[in-house]
């Protein structure tokens, strides 16, 4: 449980637009054990979308390139893999699934055709073998009558069914790292519940570590072993789940959390955080969080603080603790 | 699927009923008298009159109208004025050199349409992008005739390659059929990219890519098919197109097909020949979007099992 | 007195306004459109051929229409440009004169297709219902003819000539300038500010001049500009059939036509006309594609 079975050091994923270059990952720090579920969590446009695209080296149809750091997975550095070899990874050793599963399936083939070509290429089963194990992957995924649904279209289905597909189709070359971003976001809630359930079932049974990539602090609550918060492509805070709802550092995670309504707790209104997510144009120059952070000092606005341990197994990206291990170390 | 593909017989039912009736009335809105139109200037007073009764040019319009319809029934279009042959024997003769020519055609427009479609849009604003799209509009913007009178200027009569007309071998094809076909292929190239890059945008394609599928796949087998939709609508149009630009090459390849006919019987003003053709021409029409329309259905899922 | 200042400057303000409103898109245009550079060369040779069309006469170095027997046939040279034809002619002066023709030709054409066609697809769009099926059952009748055989059946009824050129082609433009002004109507219709307008009790004319139009002009100019290269094409097409100007009209599908008995021995006298009419159509056509760029990202080909 304690081997690093995908490792990420100062990844820095740029878009290069008309107007120049955008940092989308500007510097992310993060890695995940064999048979641990990460959440990955932040708003829309912090980068952990891009993050996921980044290791799974699907950036070359997008403006995006890795400008700079590594990403490590099971030992081999897998930038440094040509594309051929990086096709070998994708979807076999590393899966992924996506956050819309209404479009996230092509309209002219059949499931059994979608499934069963993931199938063929990387395990080499031959026809029959495939729709057996296809069936199988849908059975495994609680799909009812799966011998009738191979033979059908994905507009035949519903989004909760089209999810569960994109899950069996994803586990169905039994990977070791399943990279799932925003799996449930789409989904009506008792639907999501489902999923989720469906997803730890998965876990447990095959013991595939999940990166989960969430703005839903009750997923991750659910779901995750252990917790990255990212804010303006940077990880600002890191620590496992109970952790970071009972003791949380930063002053954003903070906000994150306040912004979730409790039951039996009387407020007025959501306490959310003040302010926009930076846009590239108008970034700060010290911590990129300073302009909405309420706890902001005068070295937040010049200097941009480093990702620090703060406690056992609990980094934080925020001045207010080197203060405090300043003072501690004194 | 079989409701569809009613619906959409049905749906052509007005059009041609339509069609029927202008094509009919084609020969009373040219100026003058039909009659003498149909007798010709040299005919005396009483030939004219005969041809009018012959013809029922004396009877109500409607009566006329149905007359022209049971006529149609029977394969009876009239008799050629220059010819006095029957305009059905006249056609027959003409239309299959025609219809291997559009075939060709169509052919190679969508061979090369399709490869510079698929390269453009995958190198997208690359050099190969550039040249095919420049290739495109140039080859709409040709006039096919000029196209036409080079190739046989430099393949027939410097090179001699190629005869300079005429269908006696299947070399007589090739130099018509490029003719034909480079607008339609620019045309189907231009439709393709922009297609194929719209479908390049979609999620699923991240999908197939994510799985671990090689560009190629991808591109040709999980992308083409849904960019192929639109296009294959778009090149049925295209065919009446073919239809059209067939008049022009056939008269530059002294081809004896259906389009030399229209143009010889025009300059002749062989008006039962020229009202047959175009009502051919507008059936062979309404008939390929027929035929696209149910290939649009087959092709797409949602449609098929409806 | 105070009250007639006090209207004089809300007009002021009003008319501000609109300037405003009209030139940030006419801005916004000029700066996409100038990005395209295939379509800025296309604008200015297309500039250049009015120039011509304009001037012609004046700078062709020869007589378009005056034989010059000792010169029959005669290969390009620094002398005659582009050779002379089967009557000593000047090739380069006559496709000089010939310009007039074409784009006349092709801006008279289209813009009749485009009138007639866009107050069609008004109407079409705007009152719908009945009157709607019969004008869009008109447009499909005259699809069902495909390319120029339309053309040539309306010409095989009017008789050959260049006017009656110019009508087959105007009407072979109607329908698609229908469809498509029909289609931008049905979007805008939809829109609030139309039903703001019609809620206030303008009348249907004004609420379709004033809000409905000015909405549709992007698509017509765009449609307009890559119909003038089509339509040239078909003149053209119709002159080299023999169906529109006769000889010895300098117009550049009759003369390409006149040449084709000296394919062997004279091969100038059909390419330089047919590279005149490739090239004017070629500009056109870019420069369409250019101003749809610029435009109307949205609009497919």
């Amino acid at each position: 449980m304690n081997n690093k079975l995908l490792e990420i050091s100062n990844l820095k994923t740029f878009f290069f637009v008309d107007d120049g270059q955008v940092p989308a990952v500007n510097g992310v720090d993060l890695y995940i054990y064999e048979e641990e579920t990460l959440g990955v969590v932040g708003e829309s446009g912090c980068g952990k979308s891009v993050t996921s695209l980044s290791v799974m080296g699907l950036l070359g149809h997008t403006p995006g390139r890795i400008v700079d750091g590594a990403i490590r997975f099971k030992g081999k550095d897998l930038l440094s893999l040509s594309e051929k070899e990086m096709r070998e990874v994708r979807g076999n050793e590393i899966a992924m699934i996506f956050q819309e599963p209404m479009t996230s399936l092509n309209p002219v083939y059949t499931i059994g055709e979608q499934i069963g070509e993931a199938v063929k290429l990387h395990l080499k089963y031959d026809k029959k073998k495939t729709t057996e194990h296809v069936i199988n992957m849908l059975k495994l995924v609680g799909i009812p009558r799966a011998e009738e649904i191979i033979n059908e279209f994905p507009h035949q289905l519903s989004g909760g069914m089209r999810q569960r597909i994109m899950i069996a189709m994803a586990m169905s070359c039994n990977p070791t790292l399943l990279i799932a971003d925003e799996p449930t976001t789409a989904l009506d809630v008792t639907i999501q519940a489902q999923i989720l359930e469906l997803m730890k079932k998965l876990k447990k049974e095959k013991g595939t570590a999940i990166m989960l990539i969430t703005h839903d602090l009750g997923v991750v609550a659910e779901m995750c072993d252990r917790v990255v918060v990212m804010y303006a492509g940077k990880v600002v805070e890191e620590a496992e789940v109970i952790e970071i709802f009972e003791n949380p550092k930063h002053p954003y995670t903070k906000g994150l959390l306040n912004s979730i309504p409790k039951l039996g707790q009387k407020m007025n209104r959501l306490d959310s955080i003040p302010g926009n997510v930076p846009t590239p144009a108008n970034m700060p120059v010290g911590c990129k969080f300073a302009p909405r952070c309420s706890q902001v000092m005068e070295i937040c606005k010049e200097e941009d603080p480093d990702l620090m341990l703060v406690a056992k197994e609990h980094k934080c990206r925020c001045f207010l603790y080197q203060n405090e291990m300043a003072r501690e170390a004194k | 699927m079989f409701r569809y593909i009613v619906r959409r017989l049905l749906g052509i039912v007005p059009t041609l009923l339509i069609v029927s009736i202008f094509i009919f009335l084609f020969v009373h809105m040219i100026p003058g008298d039909p009659a003498r139109l149909v007798a010709g200037p040299d005919a005396s007073y009483q030939d004219v009159e005969l041809v009018r009764q012959e013809l029922g040019l004396d009877k109500p319009l409607v009566s006329q109208y149905f007359t022209y319809i049971s006529n149609l029934a029977q394969a009876d279009l009239g008799t050629s004025m220059k010819t006095k042959r029957p305009v059905f024997d006249e056609i027959a003769a003409r239309f299959m050199p025609t219809f291997w020519l559009t075939v060709w055609s169509m052919a190679w427009a969508i061979v090369f349409g399709l490869l510079i479609g698929v390269i453009s849009a995958t190198k997208r604003n690359k050099w190969q992008d550039y040249t095919g799209m420049f290739s495109a509009v140039s080859g709409i913007s040709l006039p096919s005739f000029w196209l036409g009178l080079m190739l046989i200027q430099l393949f027939s009569v410097q090179l001699g390659w190629f005869p300079t007309g005429g269908n006696e071998s299947w070399t007589g094809y090739i130099l018509p059929s490029i003719t034909l076909g480079a607008g339609v292929a620019a045309v189907i190239a231009r439709f393709t990219r922009s297609s194929l890059m719209d479908i390049l945008r979609e999620d699923y394609i991240r999908t197939g890519r994510a799985k671990g599928l090689k560009e190629n796949v991808v591109v040709w087998k999980h992308a083409l098919k849904n960019a192929m939709i639109p296009v294959v609508t778009m090149t049925g149009l295209q065919f009446g197109f073919l239809l059209g630009g067939s008049i022009v090459v056939e008269t530059v390849f002294s081809w004896p097909g259906l389009g030399r006919l229209l143009i010889d019987s025009v300059s002749f003003r062989d008006y039962p020949v020229i009202q047959a053709e175009m009502l051919l021409f507008a059936l062979e029409f309404i008939l390929i979007n027929l035929i696209v329309d149910i290939l649009y259905g087959v092709m797409n899922p949602q449609i098929r099992y409806e | 007195m105070e009250n007639g200042t006090v209207i004089v400057q809300s007009e002021d303000q009003v008319i501000q306004h609109e300037a405003e409103n009209v030139r940030t898109p006419l801005l916004e245009f000029w700066r996409k459109f100038k990005k395209q550079r295939m379509a800025m060369i296309a604008s200015s040779f297309i500039l250049l051929l009015f120039v011509v069309a304009l001037i012609g006469p004046f700078i062709a170095p020869y007589s378009a229409v005056e034989p010059d027997y000792n010169n029959i046939l005669s290969p390009p040279s620094m002398e005659h440009l582009a050779g002379t034809d089967a009557f000593g002619r000047d090739i380069f002066s006559r496709i000089i004169e010939g310009t007039r023709i074409s784009l006349f030709v092709g801006l008279s054409s289209v813009f009749v297709g485009a009138v007639v066609g866009t107050v069609l697809g008004l109407i079409s769009g705007f009152y719908g219902g009945r009157l709607d099926s019969i004008i869009m059952r008109f447009c499909d009748v005259l699809f069902a003819f495909p390319g120029i055989l339309l053309a040539i059946g309306i010409i095989a009824i009017l008789g050959p000539g260049l006017g009656n050129v110019i009508i087959a082609v105007a009407i072979f433009g109607i329908p698609t300038f229908a469809r498509i002004v029909r289609s931008s109507t049905l979007a805008i219709k939809a829109t609030v500010y139309v039903e703001s307008a019609r809620s206030i009790g303008a009348p249907a004319k004004r609420i379709i001049w004033k809000h409905i139009f000015p909405g549709t002009i992007s698509s017509i100019i765009v449609y307009f500009t890559m119909r003038i290269g089509t339509s040239i094409l078909t003149a053209a097409s119709l002159s080299f059939l023999g169906l529109g100007a006769q000889p010895p009209s300098p117009e550049w599908g009759a003369m390409l036509s006149s040449g084709r008995d000296f394919l062997n021995t004279a091969p100038h006298v059909t390419f330089f006309p047919g590279l005149a009419i490739f090239i004017t159509v070629l500009a056109f056509n870019l420069l369409g594609d250019g101003l749809r760029d610029a435009l109307d990202p949205k609009m497919k080909d």
